[in-house]
């Protein structure tokens, strides 16, 4: 349902204002959706399934669950404000706003995906949209950047798709890329080939969420798209490969994810620390922001690879508070850098003098992002390091620095950027406009409300959860 | 069949045309000419007709790659009007082109060798022609020159391997000849040889590596209008020629002649692949990159020697419509600033927007990067040859693709940067390019329709 709307809604936006009014639209119409949505039932809810293309078994088959809501939730949430975001900015023609719009029916396509093919289909389509954006708004060196970004992600998905193809040959009688069969198809493999197809999918993933060591990619590539692209790739595009762990790679083989499950997490947590010390000694706020992305998706990785329900709850509201504040630093690090011209933390300072309101928004969003309670960040972080813990206390206590490097580096930028005294290039820095507050304050008050109230969210997702690990505990039992 | 008659007649009046100082009505003629083929083509669709005493089989198969090679021949003559246009000799070369057709269409729908290496030389000699047909042009005496002997060489392994074919078993039907090796296992050693020395011959015509040598020469060469035709309609011509042979004729041998497919598919798809990754003209890439097309498609045909025509008509449709789209663009480019090299694409994203889009899309099906076309197109040929157990062919396959995809984005990188000035381009080519854009878009997402075999 959602998906048809986003598609028609697609057709070549001719002006920014089109593209606004779409994207709230389909906003209002998830909204609703939500209200709608039965939090207990396991199905797939608002369920579409038509035949598309008969003669190899691949169906347009999409639906809601839980899981998918908060996310389809959280990118009808940003779009109108990563379009808000650039209205003032004249560059841009209809065909950035087109780009914008394919690319929100492509990841709701991702999200909501029933069928294996339709998901490769949809993930793939939502690399070119953001792909051109970064290519033809792009900074400096952008040629060659978002190549290496486009191979590098190419590559993962390519073997995903080897993947995909060799479970649906494993699927009985007519194959089908259904994805109850292939789930079937994939518990029934032997623990060899489960392993291949756990790392086929896992490197697809990986690359696209990043993982330690397949970030390479990453903090080029948000430093030289532009802040929409920035934004899409970490508020959102980030997601996917967190959502296909959950919905592509649990389910599906699910005694390789207990073998090597181990492998993903302490991966995981090297790259929390990694990414920590190397935002630390970051000068381009941009690219301290990139390294801190890298830092809290390794968390969010290491809790769902627990396998526990309050990790993967924590994951869950985690990517919605990550998404969320995300997108604010990038914006507040783009109102900056369009008044003083530089990223560089060293020329900066002084900001909370000229511009208070600035400021003040920027302390809120940076204390979610360090996880202060009653922010939206603690809930989410909260509930992954206590699954670590569980799951084994060093791996915990090791993940659990991330909150206090976290707090060092964004602490120092704070610092160094907003106190002291105003100096010769933020000294006629103005402060924020109508626009920008229109899209600051509710991600502010957002921030917020989840912090103190995260009930309603993880009772969305809840019942999906449970669900997906109940089948999964049967099944490790089952095998013992 | 009445389809073949059609061209032909319109390639003889191209040659009257001359005579009889009609040239202005040489192009409405032609259109109407493929027009009316393609109609009598859908007219006679479904019905499995023998002619000349069984030389010639209109089957399903058949009447599909006509289809397609008169689909494609007709967006050629739409997008290289002026081709024809102010220049000497204009008459002939339709002539030759319907000719070349014509021949095209005799080797889909062959069912004797005698006809398919007529078909293969009446093809052949008029490109050697059109080939050169540019002759001011120092590039293009030498493409024509080098097309011709290494045609000729490879036309003579073909002969050579059909005599001893003959030889072993006194027949030129194909279907005869593979009843008889079917039913005597003993047969003469050289009946093999002349199997493998057809193999070479064919390998030399849908230039396969190591026999593409001439081809990055011969495109390059050649005037553009020429190089689209030779990756697109001699392509498929070729290539189902060579499914013809091996899939009828000698399928009882295909357990063994699997091996050298395989051995011919891996070194076209490396080859091809990495040395097109160092070409710094688009036109010289486009070459290499047919070539190295060839390769996914012996990947199709060697995994399943039968069941692959589908497949095979799929990958060619959407190869042929993503070629014709993006050597349109490098025509245009080329007529416009004179060479096709990699910096005259700069900075047509923001000065010709519909240009650049449909060269962005046509690299992107040929790359294979979904929703479009070619996406689905080696999906299927991935989906084949790992249901038939070869996974490490395919992960080859799939590699150079992603090395497909560095070279492929080097020309849509060139044009999102950097600025040049605005190339005026025809209404009619605005509307072929939309066109062709559209029916890329729709052969990705709606297959089915177009799997008719």
């Amino acid at each position: 349902m959602l998906v048809s709307v986003a598609i028609i809604a697609l057709k070549p936006s001719m002006a920014k204002f089109l593209a606004f009014a779409t994207s709230f639209l389909v906003l209002v119409i998830s909204v609703v959706a939500a209200f709608h949505f039965d939090k207990n039932g396991t199905a797939p809810q608002f369920a579409v399934d038509w035949p598309w293309i008969t003669s190899v078994g691949i169906n347009f088959s999409v639906g809601i669950d839980g899981i998918s809501m908060l996310l389809v939730l959280l990118t009808t949430l940003l779009m109108p404000g990563i379009i808000l975001s650039s209205l003032k900015d004249e560059s841009k023609p209809s065909s950035f706003y087109s780009l914008i719009l394919l690319m929100q029916s492509a990841l709701i396509g991702v999200f909501t995906a029933r069928d294996g093919f339709l998901f490769y289909l949809f993930w793939e389509i939502a690399l070119i949209p953001v792909y051109f954006i970064c290519l033809v708004w792009g900074g400096e060196n952008r040629g060659r950047i978002t190549l290496k970004f486009f191979i590098y992600t190419l590559t993962g998905s390519l073997f995903m798709l080897v993947a995909l193809i060799y479970l649906y040959f494993q699927t009985p009688g007519a194959h089908t890329f259904a994805i109850q069969s292939l789930y079937e198809a994939g518990r029934a493999l032997g623990e060899t080939q489960q392993a291949f197809i756990f790392v086929a999918l896992f490197l697809a993933f990986a690359i696209k969420m990043p993982v330690f060591p397949f970030h390479t990619w990453q903090p080029d590539t948000y430093t030289v798209a532009p802040v929409q692209g920035t934004m899409l790739l970490s508020a959102i595009m980030l997601k996917m490969g967190i959502y296909g762990v959950i919905r592509w790679l649990i389910p599906v083989v699910p005694i390789a994810v207990k073998q090597w499950g181990p492998v993903a997490i302490i991966l995981s947590v090297i790259g929390i620390v990694y990414a920590s010390c190397i935002a630390i000694v970051q000068k381009d706020f941009k690219r301290l922001i990139a390294y801190s992305s890298i830092a809290h998706v390794g968390l969010i990785s290491a809790g769902l690879f627990t396998l526990s329900v309050i990790g993967m709850q924590g994951a869950m509201i985690q990517m919605l508070s990550h998404g969320i504040v995300v997108f604010a630093l990038f914006y507040i690090v783009e109102i900056i850098f369009e008044r003083t011209k530089t990223r560089d933390l060293s020329q900066l300072g002084g900001i909370r003098n000229v511009a208070p309101l600035l400021t003040s928004v920027f302390m809120v969003v940076m204390l979610g992002s360090v996880a202060l309670p009653l922010t939206s960040g603690f809930v989410g972080e909260f509930l992954l390091i206590n699954s670590l813990v569980q799951y084994q206390i060093w791996i915990g206590a090791v993940a659990g620095l991330t909150i206090i490097l976290g707090a060092v580096y964004m602490l120092r930028t704070f610092q160094k950027s907003m106190s002291g005294e105003p100096n010769s290039v933020t000294a006629l820095l103005t402060d924020l406009n109508y626009h920008e507050r229109l899209v600051l304050y509710p991600v502010v008050l957002l921030i917020i409300i989840i912090g103190v109230y995260p009930g309603p969210l993880l009772g969305i997702s809840e019942a999906a959860v449970s669900n997906l690990l109940s089948l999964y505990s049967d099944l490790s039992v089952s095998v013992k | 069949m009445n389809a073949l008659f059609v061209i032909c007649g319109t390639g003889v009046f191209s040659l009257l045309a001359e005579i009889f100082n009609l040239k202005k009505w040489v192009n409405v003629v032609s259109f109407l000419g493929l027009l009316t083929a393609i109609g009598l083509l859908i007219y006679d669709w479904g019905a499995i007709s023998y002619h000349y005493h069984g030389m010639l089989l209109f089957d399903r198969l058949a009447m599909a790659f006509t289809g397609l090679i008169l689909v494609v021949s007709f967006f050629w003559f739409w997008m290289f009007t002026d081709f024809f246009k102010g220049e000497a000799h204009r008459t002939d070369k339709s002539a030759l082109i319907f000719f070349a057709i014509a021949g095209a269409v005799m080797m889909v729908s062959f069912n004797n060798m005698a006809v398919l290496f007529l078909g293969i030389e009446i093809l052949s000699i008029s490109l050697y022609v059109l080939a050169g047909s540019n002759k001011e042009n120092l590039f293009s005496t030498e493409a024509a020159f080098k097309y011709f002997l290494m045609g000729s060489f490879a036309t003579g392994f073909l002969l050579f391997g059909m005599t001893l074919v003959y030889g072993a078993t006194g027949s030129f039907n194909i279907n005869t000849i593979a009843a008889l090796i079917s039913s005597h296992p003993v047969l003469p050693r050289y009946l093999f040889i002349g199997i493998l020395l057809m193999m070479v011959g064919l390998a030399f015509k849908i230039s396969a590596v190591p026999f593409h040598l001439w081809a990055p020469d011969v495109y390059h060469g050649s005037p553009t209008p020429i190089a689209a035709f030779m990756s697109t309609v001699v392509k498929i011509a070729a290539f189902t020629a060579f499914v013809k042979i091996f899939s009828v004729c000698f399928l009882y041998f295909n357990f063994t002649l699997q091996v050298f497919e395989q051995a011919l598919m891996v070194l076209t798809l490396v080859v091809a692949n990495v040395t097109a990754v160092y070409q710094n003209n688009v036109k010289r890439m486009l070459a290499y990159s047919s070539v190295g097309q060839v390769g996914y498609l012996l990947l199709a045909f060697s995994s399943d020697n039968v069941n692959s025509g589908g497949i095979i008509f799929y990958y060619l449709t959407a190869y042929a419509i993503a070629s014709i789209m993006a050597f349109t663009v490098v025509h245009i480019i080329e007529t416009k600033k004179g060479s096709a090299s990699l910096e005259n694409f700069g900075g047509l994203l923001k000065n010709n927007p519909l240009l650049a889009v449909a060269m962005t899309v046509a690299l992107l099906s040929l790359a294979g990067i979904p929703p479009l076309a070619g996406f689905f197109a080696k999906y299927l040929v991935f989906t084949l040859s790992i249901s038939k157990g070869f996974v490490a062919l395919t992960v080859v396959a799939v590699v150079t693709s992603l090395i497909g995809v560095y070279y492929y984005f080097k020309p849509i990188v060139a044009m999102a940067q950097s600025t040049g000035e605005v190339i005026a381009i025809s209404t009619s080519q605005k509307i072929l390019l939309t066109v062709l854009i559209l029916l890329n878009l729709l052969a990705g997402i709606f297959p089915d329709f177009f799997m008719v075999l």
